[in-house]
């Protein structure tokens, strides 16, 4: 189960330069708002990020007897790093990839950066922050929202990937049967997804809460407490 | 983290190709696949030609067919995509080897290998004769914005360290008898991944301060520049101009 990036030849010009220019604005709005949360920090801070996206989809993850699928991260990224900087990331590693691995097509680039960075971070952080707002503020539940937002954001970028191929696919393939294609293998990889975004998210949360952007407004700052004041916590006396 | 070392996907040659300033390059190779992507797919010949025309690129850049037939692989999915397609296509059937296949969908499958693979060794080439490094000075040199550049250089030069990091959580899970079977590996796997994202992050942090204290502001100063000469614009004209001819001839002789 390996996601396919889009190749050269499977949208025609027209439409592959009008998903690059959506491409183009979308990265744009995220830089200055990368710029907002990161300010000088962002080009080594994303930069890593970016270089741990690109590693972690190396890993692969047994799904039933035999196939394996791995991380996309879209979302991942998005909740640790905040949705500006998680679109860049993701974008920088789809770019990284096609123009040095040949993985993706560099006439599909636009193509492949509005599906895989900008509809899967705008559906699953928008998700997750929503969740954020009614449920109660705790890892169990932070978790449980990753979850939720991880399994949607995976089948949203193929939607996105269908409403494009209806505009401008060069097969006879009916959009139809693309859509089911698509988003029924996805909503598979979505689940997959999910599962090691939620783990990931609740085990970062553990140890460096305040490393996940997504869940930031849930640390407490710390209190100063009177020793012994309640009798909770009382000093030894040896 | 030395200077110097070339990147697994460069092949060092001497030639005129490798010398060629990036942005020139990199204009090149996609004013080609453009050109590749807008060509009608029932002219073959057409097809032909641009295989050629990269043939001479190879072979003007001394990067041997064997390196490019082995970067090729990353292709597989979509090769087996295409494979799927006259089954599945609509229109007119027409019978193959005792197989009903949809006759659009043929042709909708040779347009996708056509043209997929023509890209593919646009860029296996591109990759192969500039080093990473000046990839990311030439987009640079063609207004990418340069927080982008910056964080793609930080990727490049970081992505192998992260990556032997996650092989050494490999080395430390497999030493301690864990195996991948089924799907509740994904609790130790997905711990193994969120260490991974803090030991990253943790160095990029570090990478910061050390780069503050070094007098960094937030942009990176220009070592060296890349300009290019008309003279070497021409010479990477070369393969988008012959393209063109190719188009503009597929699109003209019906």
């Amino acid at each position: 189960m390996r996601d396919v990036h889009v190749p050269d030849g499977f949208i025609n010009a027209p439409v592959s330069i009008a998903a690059g220019a959506v491409a183009v604005a979308g990265v744009g709005v995220a830089l200055r708002g990368a710029r907002r949360e990161l300010d000088d920090r962002t080009a080594p801070l994303a930069g890593l990020t970016a270089a741990f996206v690109f590693a972690a989809q190396m890993l692969n993850f047994p799904v039933a007897s035999g196939t394996s699928g791995h991380l996309l991260g879209g979302t991942l990224a998005a909740i640790l790093v905040g949705p500006y900087t998680g679109v860049l990331c993701v974008s920088v590693v789809l770019l990284m990839q096609g123009l040095l691995f040949a993985d993706g097509g560099l006439t599909a680039l636009g193509v492949n950066i509005t599906t895989m960075a900008l509809a899967t971070v705008l559906v699953g952080y928008g998700l997750f922050r929503v969740l954020l707002r009614v449920l109660p503020k705790t890892r169990a539940f932070v978790a449980g929202a990753s979850f939720a937002a991880a399994v949607v954001s995976v089948p949203a970028a193929a939607v996105a990937f269908t409403l494009i191929y209806a505009a401008g696919g060069t097969t006879d393939v009916s959009v139809g049967k693309v859509a089911a294609a698509m988003i029924g293998v996805h909503v598979l990889i979505g689940i997959g997804e999910a599962l090691i975004t939620a783990v990931t998210v609740s085990s970062v949360l553990a140890v460096r809460p305040d490393l996940v952007y997504g869940a930031r407004d849930m640390i407490k700052p710390l209190q100063l407490r009177p020793a012994g004041a309640d009798g909770s916590a009382e000093p030894s006396r040896a | 983290m030395g200077a110097g070392h070339a990147h697994r996907l460069y092949v060092p040659r001497a030639s005129p190709v490798h010398r060629l300033p990036p942005q020139c390059k990199i204009v090149a190779v996609l004013a080609f696949v453009l050109l590749v992507v807008a060509t009608p797919r029932e002219r073959l010949w057409a097809f032909g030609a641009y295989a050629v025309l990269l043939a001479a690129v190879a072979a003007t850049a001394r990067v041997p067919f064997g390196t490019i037939a082995r970067r090729i692989v990353i292709e597989l999915p979509f090769v087996a995509f295409a494979f799927l397609m006259p089954f599945v296509a609509n229109g007119e059937k027409v019978t193959v080897l005792g197989l009903r296949l949809s006759e659009s969908g043929l042709w909708g499958a040779w347009n996708v290998l056509a043209k997929g693979s023509l890209g593919v060794v646009a860029s296996i080439l591109l990759a192969a004769t500039t080093e990473p490094r000046l990839l990311l000075l030439g987009i640079e040199r063609l207004r990418m914005p340069q927080l982008i550049t910056q964080i793609a250089t930080f990727m490049l030069r970081y992505g192998d360290v992260v990556t032997a990091e996650l092989g050494r959580m490999r080395v430390a899970r497999a030493s301690r008898g864990f195996e991948a079977r089924d799907l509740r590996a994904t609790r130790v796997l997905a711990k193994s991944v969120g260490a991974l994202f803090l030991r990253s992050y943790e160095r990029g942090e570090r990478v910061h301060l050390a780069m503050v204290s070094r007098g960094y502001d937030g942009r990176m100063p220009a070592l060296y520049d890349v300009g290019a000469t008309s003279a070497q614009w021409t010479a990477a004209a070369a393969l988008p101009l012959a393209a063109a001819l190719v188009t503009a001839a597929a699109w003209m002789l019906s």
